[in-house]
């Protein structure tokens, strides 16, 4: 019997002390009536059944007739119930957007098998500042023949190509790699097959792999493109499968993989570094030995051949950490603030559903009256707390699916990883966890704390309402807890709010205004020699230049803050290059009329001409910082430099650019004349962006640039058309996305934390409108009870004020890399974040306050 | 449940509910009588289990169907842990509907010849 009335347990507590007693009986009367085991053991099943399936039943019941108490009270305070609702909705949505997005960038494994096996090979050349070099071909081979530690290596740099074969001609970013990269990988095709060591081979076809991306836009998903071939650069090449939709390597922009095999000119040059190296580490080899080993290979490299390698380092980085301190900082920030919102969130929630459970103390007491145990009072409870948080929830989903992709420019483009974390079910469960979380817990302790309340002294007209005095304690800490996190998130965004402010008035050294680029890449070996490709250039310039609304246009090898490399080594007045002291500058290829289409100032000097010529003697203009560093207070003009080829003349000087973006230190710059280059050398160099100075708008322009570009030569085509402005606003996005996200944190969290204040102080003032009366009957003034009230609001403000700027001064000194040089102290954006909550402080007690003055005396204390 | 609520609003009946409704129709009875008679009225076919019943004797008590009577029969036999429990007119009236919901499907059942026509 004592089994049966253990099962009992399985039912709801109410219907268990209602029923249970009687069916205990009844089964105890059956089972005295049953004959033979047989018969008992039919009716043990027989009640088995019948428990198992009727109390989830019960429970159901009483969870229907909860909830629809629940909605039917919640309508009754439409007021409460659309705040809570908001705020849960606000906790979650931000919740799952900074856990989704820190953990789609940090935390997520890549999705590759064992991708923690993973590792980026570079040259350690921290003795001139780079700490994560490329490599040269032949340092590659040699660290991959003589390593132990990795299972496969390959190599990789990006290409660039134009591919004829596939309708209109196509500029396509892609990858050049060694053939080990799908094995390094672990990746199969998704369709045919992936690259391999055997496609190295000379004299094999050249092969390449299609991403999904370009498989479905360019071949119009056609199964049948497995053995086709297009031309690469002129190159023909055969493709031999397709990745899967999801595969992204190196990065998300990469749209083919073509086999790269090394010339004899690549293997000659140790110099030329431009190989990324991968690698699987084996199984058995932790990263500490594979660094090692490969600094010792790298060490007897460097004294094989000191000209090319001294002090030249090993770099084994996990492919996981290919993300810049910046990159995680901002996440870091955005997880903070999200966790400091969702805190917010909660205590704000824990207060509105407190102050709604005392409110109803005497409804309560009421039904503890009329019987309901006060099982069924917490029940009730939480399960209109539950439909709260679950409709919060439901709205904060919505607000992260929705949210999502505004978040997305945080993630950073080194990851093989999609742009957006997609709100997948683990993410959905998150949310659905954290709701139920907040909701059970926010819902029991006000449930629990009043059911325990809710007896006859309820009842009684007057008594102060229960448990008060600890509960108000309990929510004045919470108040506290708000603002502190409000001053918190408004510092941090009030600081990053400066630095975008002092990144986007860092000057990039030319004018964007009315600056559009376009992107014509010239296929190889078709413009392989330079007076071909100058004989494209000036018809394309003349072309251009005659359009209406032009004023000036150019060419040039690559665009500032689009491809922030291009830094080579350079000697000046035939020094020879010594080792301790390698400079580098940032080299550019371009037409003459560049720096007037960008308003770069010419400072000295001309800039290159038409007559610069093959057959005329070398030219360059150099920026302004180069002549600082090599040429200090001397005449520029007439110098010698060295730089991919000897004996080079500066003719001009023009003012500095912000190759490396607005926030970075940009190495001084180089600029030759594209007509110089010698036939067959830095072709893929040659300058491919025009730039355009004009009135004209991109409509207008566009079409008649793209008509022209096909009757000078059909072949050639034509992207990334974007203006250079969106190019200088791009170098801020995620900074700008940033410091909104945080900056709508910040302002929700300061508006809690005032709404929070405000239910405080008005729930106390109405708990406390008796002595609020006595005090006025026995002389005091409505001056003291303002008085009385705000200062216990501006007390807990100031609490949180003090406890928050603490906090603040601690986090902007963590995120100090991020802030661009504003002085993460700043006193002004403290002043400012101060201001605002002692504001919203202000407010949120005023009004308390003033009711507090209108109590009247004679009723409050006669209503005893 | 407010008795403005319309019988066919309950209908089609749970078959323990409608049992239950037959069972308290021509008298008053506590739970394991309730078992009892269902189980002898349908020839031992239906066995109402205990949970089955008190959860449906709740809800019928939610929706007015039957009340907890005070008076108890037969005061001799009676043992105090029992309640009985007598149909509302109300109840009387789903049952009623739900009955003749039920004709009405026997009907069309013999109208479509899967039932064969008595003689």
């Amino acid at each position: 019997m004592s089994w049966y009335r253990a099962l009992l347990r399985l039912y709801p507590l109410s219907f268990r002390a209602e029923y249970g007693g009687e069916m205990a009986a009844i089964f105890a009367s059956r089972l005295a009536n049953a004959r033979g085991l047989r018969e008992r053991v039919a009716l043990w099943a027989e009640a088995l059944v019948d428990i198992l399936s009727s109390a989830p039943a019960a429970h159901w019941d009483l969870l229907r007739q909860d909830l629809r108490i629940a909605v039917r009270s919640l309508r009754r305070s439409p007021g409460f119930t659309l705040a809570a609702v908001l705020v849960a909705a606000l906790g979650v949505g931000a919740t799952t957007i900074a856990v989704g997005l820190t953990d789609h960038v940090l935390v997520r494994p890549l999705p590759f098998p064992q991708a923690e096996r993973l590792v980026k090979l570079y040259q350690d050349q921290s003795f001139r500042g780079y700490s994560r070099m490329e490599l040269s071909p032949s340092n590659f081979l040699d660290w991959k023949r003589e390593s132990r530690s990795f299972e496969r290596v390959a190599a990789f740099t990006s290409a660039s190509v134009n591919m004829i074969g596939a309708g209109q001609p196509l500029r396509l970013d892609g990858i050049a790699t060694t053939g080990e990269l799908f094995g390094v990988l672990g990746i199969p095709a998704a369709l045919g097959r992936t690259m391999t060591s055997i496609d190295d081979a000379e004299g094999s076809p050249r092969v390449m792999v299609l991403s999904h991306r370009l498989w479905s836009t360019a071949f119009g998903a056609n199964p049948d493109v497995i053995g086709q071939s297009v031309r690469l650069n002129d190159e023909p090449h055969l493709i031999v499968g397709v990745m899967p939709p999801h595969f992204n390597f190196p990065s998300r922009e990469a749209s083919f993989w073509a086999i790269r095999r090394f010339t004899a000119a690549d293997l000659e040059d140790r110099g030329n570094w431009f190989l990324h190296g991968v690698a699987r580490l084996k199984d058995d080899v932790t990263l500490a030995q594979a660094r090692a080993e490969s600094s010792a290979i790298l060490a007897r490299l460097a004294e094989a051949y000191p000209d090319t390698n001294a002090r030249n380092g090993a770099a084994v980085v996990r492919l996981r950490d290919e993300v810049t301190r910046q990159s995680r900082l901002m996440l870091w920030a955005l997880a903070g603030a999200a966790v400091c919102m969702f805190l917010i969130a909660c205590t704000n929630l824990a207060g509105l559903l407190l102050s709604r459970a005392l409110q109803r103390h005497r409804e309560l007491s009421v039904r503890a009256a009329l019987g309901a145990g006060r099982e069924r009072l917490v029940r009730q409870m939480l399960t209109e707390n539950l439909v709260l948080a679950g409709m919060g929830g439901v709205a904060g989903a919505l607000c992260a699916v929705m949210g999502m992709p505004l978040v997305a420019l945080l993630v950073p483009t080194t990851l093989p990883i999609p742009d957006a974390p997609s709100v997948d079910v683990r993410l959905l469960s998150l949310s659905l966890l954290v709701t139920v979380a907040s909701g059970l817990f926010f819902g029991v302790v006000p449930a629990l704390k009043l059911a325990g309340s809710a007896s006859v002294q309820g009842l009684k007209e007057g008594g102060r309402t229960g448990a008060s005095r600890s509960t108000e304690r309990l929510r004045s800490l919470l108040v506290i807890g708000e603002v502190t996190a409000s001053i918190v998130l408004l510092v941090l965004a009030g600081l990053l709010l400066q630095a975008l402010w002092r990144v986007q008035n860092v000057a990039p050294g030319f004018d964007a205004t009315g600056v559009l680029t376009l992107r014509t890449s010239l296929p190889v070996p078709k413009y392989d020699q330079t007076a071909r490709r100058q004989q494209f250039y000036q018809r394309v310039l003349a072309e251009v230049r005659a359009m209406p609304g032009v004023h000036q246009a150019a060419y040039i090898s690559y665009l500032p803050m689009v491809m922030r490399g291009g830094i080579w080594p350079v000697t000046v007045d035939g020094r020879p290059e010594d080792s301790d002291n390698t400079h580098t500058a940032s080299m550019r290829l371009v037409t003459p009329g560049f720096f007037e289409t960008l308003q770069i100032p010419l400072l000295n000097g001309r800039d290159v001409r038409d007559s610069d010529v093959l057959t005329t003697p070398l030219v360059a203009v150099v920026s302004q910082s180069f002549v600082d560093r090599h040429w200090p207070g001397q005449e520029p003009l007439g110098r010698q430099l060295s730089l991919a080829r000897g004996d080079i003349t500066v003719v001009g000087v023009v003012g500095d650019v912000k190759v490396r973006g607005l926030e970075r230190e940009s190495e001084p710059q180089v600029y030759l004349a594209s007509a110089q280059v010698p036939d067959g050398s830095l072709v893929f160099y040659a300058p491919k962006d025009l730039v355009i100075k004009t009135d004209a708008t991109e409509e207008a322009l566009v079409p008649t640039i793209r008509a022209a570009l096909a009757r000078i030569d059909p072949e050639v085509p034509v992207s990334d058309v974007r203006s250079l402005h969106a190019i200088v606003e791009a170098d801020t996005a995620a900074r700008v996305v940033q410091v909104r996200v945080l900056g709508a944190f910040a302002v929700m969290a300061a508006l809690l934390a005032g709404v929070g204040l405000h239910g405080l102080l008005a729930f106390s003032v109405s708990a406390r409108a008796r002595e609020i009366g006595v005090r006025l009957a026995l002389g005091a003034t409505r001056a003291n009870i303002l008085r009385l009230v705000l200062a216990r609001g501006l007390m807990l403000a100031a609490i949180g004020t003090v406890a928050g700027t603490i906090c603040a001064a601690w986090a902007a000194q963590a995120l100090q890399s991020l802030l661009f040089g504003v002085n993460p102290g700043d006193s002004q954006v403290f002043a400012a974040a101060v201001a605002v909550c002692v504001m919203m402080a202000l407010v949120g007690s005023l009004l308390p306050a003033i009711r507090a003055t209108r109590v009247d005396p004679l009723q409050a204390i006669r209503a005893d | 449940m407010p008795p403005t609520t319309a019988p066919e609003s309950l209908i089609p009946l749970p078959p323990a509910v409608f049992h239950i409704l037959l069972s308290l129709a021509d008298e008053d009875r506590h739970g394991y009588a309730i078992i009892q008679d269902v189980t002898a009225r349908t020839g031992g076919d239906v066995r109402l289990g205990a949970g089955t019943l008190y959860r449906s004797i709740q809800r019928m008590l939610e929706q007015d169907l039957i009340v907890e009577t005070g008076s108890r029969p037969e005061p001799e036999a009676d043992d105090e842990r029992r309640r009985y429990y007598r149909i509302t007119a109300f109840g009387r009236k789903v049952a009623g509907a739900e009955a003749e919901r039920l004709a009405g499907l026997v009907q069309l059942a013999r109208a479509s010849g899967v039932i064969p026509r008595k003689a």
